[in-house]
């Protein structure tokens, strides 16, 4: 390959979707100053909207010209569709239920928009780089958007902790990442997934290798909130703006994953197998265990992603040709179901969140029958009850474990599912089978969350009822993964 | 042939969702969702009735059979089907949910529109639960009937309701994990979840591995089907549930619920793993009689109505574990009918104390006392019941009970003499009961002004009352289609046994 040659008019067709966000983006950067008065959050606000959803086909779009782009930076193939899919479909159900958010919570929206679909572009990206310097600036661009997402709820002091929190943090993870790689290039003298993957199989691993996914590990471990790398997210989630909680515990989150599956698999990293169970067994037993004593809905979902982090990663410990699959679907089915549970969290919480701790909950299947039913869906799902997108991914994982022979870790997964049900029953028995103590009064859905809604619903009946074409494509992606 | 054959079950099965479906697009007039509820399960029942109609009685293996994909990988087939022995049972399914649905007329006031719809969709796992062959979807309708269960008892029921569904939720799923533990491994080795493939796979001893395994897939399906039942010491969740529940809830409950746990033993411990069910029989048939008699004495000192017959059915169902574990034609068929004449008895129980609840808002026993006087017909129906229940000869109980202990006596002569006193005990603490309840004079000032049954109560409990007659004197209409499945299941334990002999 040329260097010096431009990239060709196809070429541009592969980073379509982060085009085409980024666009949106700056429009909305651009317009923001330009309008004013109350009219001008809905206009900024549907912008983005038209932007994620242009990006969902452009997507569709692109996995017709599947090949590498940008000097073999980007690699668009049907993995990265999938992953793009997911982001996409995430941005758009966030920015739905944004609509009305920003509006009762009284936030300027401005650059709100703006910076969702900036981290959007990051996510997308990720998934579709298979170059590690370009993987870290995909990852900054979608961590820095979070960052300062996390503190737009600029009057409540908890926001503000949650955002200086994540940053301070999460740069500092963001460097063991970039260590890594630096370490990984000394080991292997490429940046490119590819070229280190044959380095890496050609002769024996050199010590620093190891030393390069160790740390990558971390980094990578901290944005999907595995154990023992968990700490900041109770306190994260539980200031930042329910819409942004459902964004970032979803959308980076299967980014990130997409990532370790191309480094793990792709680049065929050594002696990961132990370090990857020790993570996994620990982040699902302290996820749970934390979540059993939770009285904020907030801060219980957000012990229950430390948990389901550490059911995905229980798949990588299994072998790629089941594994692949069984995590691609299980990113799928997690966005389809928190993003929905955070959506009926932020229309309920009110003006300056008033209403996100359990007790506020009592009552809500008669105040709001539709909110308590979707919720009810989300939370059984997440259980993993089946008819339900969660069931599958559970047993997906599960049993691609199995086959590799990983009864231990099968049996601690199996058991924290029976724990986690207990917390999650105790939402559905508070809306249901308590009185409230005040009776609140919950406002009618607006259309904006009843569309957000639905779509989360229906994604996850549909992967609770009809899971085979999307593990079809997950397998096919991921057998184009391993070639 | 018939044309519907390869469609019925799913027409069965699916009708009450159908009816749910509308609900929740109905207005919330109380009346007219009511009506549709009626319909719907009434629909269920007569689509229901083609099924033992059109049964060819002789015929060995699953009948109604329909078999396609439905994901590709895993394996999974929506592959439904029934025999002698899951037709009586969905008949038994929907012959109540109608009942329930009269019996829930007036007495649920509050958010009428979801109780109807969480119990026709219950009606709908239940069914499936009987005529899934794939083990998968067995596995699906098996979780699916926890839900709508739960929440009805969490919801509409009475004091200390949380505690009984979450009880109730918790036990039943934490015990199911273990079955699918036991699946997911039949699946890795044998490529399907189809029940008629992995039973040959067993039986042609393909599976590598299976002899070391064998026990412990036994045991997972044995711990979820044993909580189900109830089987001592794992019963502890039901006497809570019961009380709690709402009328319509106990009724299933006890009727189908429980029957969902000895299904499962017969069609999957004793289909799957015949040496493993042979090993094993020793101490389930010893729990199963604990659970008799201790049921039964814990039954007698109940101050509570409906305490005292959810004890009791812990006692009726360790008769039906006992038959099964027997291996004898006599002792299965026995189980089968102890299975549906419970149904119908301690489901015509349940209701006849819900209408005692309605009245009073209470369980308590001694807050009665001299009830024949205003309440004859009541009393009437309630003793006829009880009479059943009991397992007075002509009545639907005694058949059942019978052919266990002739079939426990037949295995282990000690099994059936231990297993005889339960007949005496039920008698013991039913009719004592009966005795507080009605007879004497009227201990309480407020019972002597009690309504007796309305025309609604009534229509709910003749079909009731015909069926425990109809089952105990023609028995054969049932045993005819029961028996050959029965001896298909028993099948692989007549081998096991000349070969021991052969040995």
């Amino acid at each position: 390959m040329n260097p010096a040659a431009l990239p060709q008019g196809v070429e541009y067709i592969r980073i379509l979707p982060e085009i085409l966000l980024t666009l949106a983006g700056m429009a909305i950067m651009l317009l923001d100053p330009l309008l004013d008065g109350p009219g001008s959050r809905k206009t900024l606000g549907a912008i983005g909207l038209v932007g994620a959803i242009a990006a969902f086909f452009a997507t569709i779009f692109q996995a017709h010209y599947p090949g590498p782009g940008f000097w073999g930076m980007i690699n668009v193939d049907s993995f990265s569709v999938f992953f793009h899919i997911v982001v996409t479909a995430v941005t758009t159900v966030v920015i739905l239920t944004s609509y009305e958010y920003m509006e009762v919570q009284q936030i300027r929206a401005g650059e709100y928009y703006g910076l969702i679909l900036f981290g959007a572009v990051g996510m997308c990206l990720m998934s579709s780089a298979v170059e590690l310097v370009l993987i870290f600036i995909a990852l900054e661009i979608s961590s820095i958007a979070t960052y300062i997402l996390a503190g737009f709820r600029r009057r409540a002091a908890i926001s503000s902790e949650s955002s200086i929190k994540y940053f301070l943090l999460g740069s500092f993870a963001t460097a063991f990442f970039l260590y890594g790689i630096a370490l990984m290039f000394g080991a292997t003298g490429s940046t490119s997934i590819t070229a280190i993957g044959h380095a890496l199989q050609m002769r024996q691993p050199p010590v620093l290798a190891y030393l390069a996914i160790a740390l990558m590990l971390v980094g990578l471990g901290f944005k999907v909130a595995a154990a023992p790398f968990h700490i900041w997210t109770p306190d994260v989630y539980e200031g930042a703006p329910a819409p942004i909680v459902g964004f970032m515990s979803t959308g980076p989150k299967a980014a990130v994953f997409a990532v370790l599956l191309r480094i793990l698999f792709e680049a065929h990293a050594p002696g990961t197998l132990w370090l990857i169970w020790v993570i996994a067994a620990l982040s699902m037993t302290l996820g749970n265990v934390g979540a059993l004593v939770q009285d904020n809905v907030k801060r219980l979902l957000a012990y229950s992603s430390i948990a389901h982090a550490g059911y995905l990663l229980v798949a990588f410990a299994a072998l790629p040709d089941n594994g692949i699959p069984a995590v691609m679907f299980y990113t799928a089915s997690y966005a389809a179901m928190n993003v929905g549970a955070f959506a009926v969290i932020s229309h309920f919480a009110s003006a300056g969140e008033r209403y996100v701790t359990l007790e506020d909950y009592a009552g809500l299947g008669r105040r709001s029958p539709i909110l308590a039913a979707a919720l009810t869906v989300f939370l059984l799902s997440l259980i993993g009850i089946p008819v339900t997108g969660g069931f599958f991914a559970k047993f997906y994982v599960f049993s691609a474990a199995l086959q590799a022979h990983l009864v231990g870790l099968v049996i601690i997964g199996v058991v924290n599912s029976a724990i986690g049900a207990y917390y999650y029953l105790r939402v559905i028995v508070m809306m249901y089978m308590k009185e409230p103590r005040e009776e609140v009064m919950v406002s009618p859905i607006p259309f904006g969350l009843g569309a957000a809604l639905a779509i989360s619903v229906i994604a996850t009946i549909y992967l609770g009822v009809l899971p085979g074409r999307v593990l079809e494509f997950a397998t096919k992606s991921a057998s184009e993964l391993l070639r | 042939m018939n044309s519907l054959d390869s469609s019925i079950l799913s027409l069965v099965t699916f009708i009450p969702l159908a009816g749910a479906l509308l609900l929740t697009v109905l207005p919330r007039r109380d009346r007219d969702i009511k009506i549709w509820a009626l319909l719907f399960s009434i629909a269920a029942f007569f689509a229901s009735l083609h099924l033992p109609v059109h049964l060819h009685r002789g015929q060995p293996g699953f009948q109604y059979e329909i078999n396609i994909p439905w994901i590709p990988t895993p394996n999974i087939h929506y592959h439904m089907g029934a025999d002698g022995i899951s037709v009586w049972l969905v008949v038994l399914t929907t012959f109540l949910t109608p009942l329930c649905v009269l019996i829930s007329w007036n007495s649920i006031h509050d958010r009428v529109k979801e109780f109807f719809i969480l119990l026709l969709m219950l009606e709908t796992a239940l069914i499936g639960v009987f005529v899934a062959l794939d083990l998968f979807l067995f596995y699906f309708f098996w979780e699916a009937t926890l839900i709508p269960m739960a929440l009805l008892i969490g919801v509409y029921g009475h004091g200390r309701r949380v505690y009984a569904a979450v009880k109730f939720f918790m036990y039943t799923m934490i015990a199911s994990v273990f079955m699918l533990a036991a699946i997911l491994w039949l699946y890795a080795k044998v490529g399907s979840f189809d029940f008629v493939t992995i039973q040959n796979a067993i039986q042609s001893g393909q599976i590598p591995g299976f002899a070391a395994a064998g026990p412990w897939l036994f045991l997972g399906f044995f711990v979820a089907f044993a909580v189900k039942v109830p089987l001592f010491p794992v019963h502890t969740w039901l006497p809570d549930a019961h009380v709690e529940a709402p009328t319509a809830g106990s009724v299933l409950l006890a009727g189908v619920l429980l029957k969902m746990g000895t299904y499962g033993m017969l069609r999957f411990n004793l289909g799957l793993f015949p040496e493993q069910s042979r090993q094993n029989a020793n101490w389930i048939m010893v729990l199963a009689l604990i659970g008799i008699i201790y049921g039964a004495l814990v039954a007698m000192v109940q101050p509570n109505m409906k305490k005292l017959i959810a004890y009791s059915s812990i006692s009726h169902l360790g008769f039906v574990v006992l038959g099964i574990f027997s291996f004898t034609q006599l002792g299965l068929d026995g189980a089968m009918y102890v299975m549906l004449a419970h149904g119908i008895s301690t489901g015509g129980l349940f209701m006849l104390a819900g209408i005692l609840y309605e009245r009073r808002h209470t369980y308590e026993i001694s807050e009665f006392g001299g009830l024949a006087t205003p309440m004859p017909n009541y009393s009437a129906f309630f003793l006829f019941i009880t009479l059943a229940s009991v397992g007075l000869p002509l009545l639907n109980g005694f058949i059942g009970e019978f052919l266990v202990l002739s079939g426990a006596f037949r295995d282990r002569p000690i099994y059936g003499i231990l297993g005889a006193t339960g007949v005496i005990w039920s008698a013991c603490y039913l009719l004592w009961m009966y005795q507080r309840v009605f007879f004497g004079k009227v201990t309480h000032d407020v019972n002597t002004h009690l309504p007796d049954l309305s025309m609604r109560e009534k229509v709910a409990l003749w079909p009731a009352a015909a069926m425990a007659l109809i089952m105990g004197v023609a028995p054969l209409i049932w045993l005819n289609a029961i028996d050959p499945a029965v001896s298909t299941v028993l099948a692989p334990f007549a081998q096991l046994t000349s070969k021991v002999v052969g040995q």
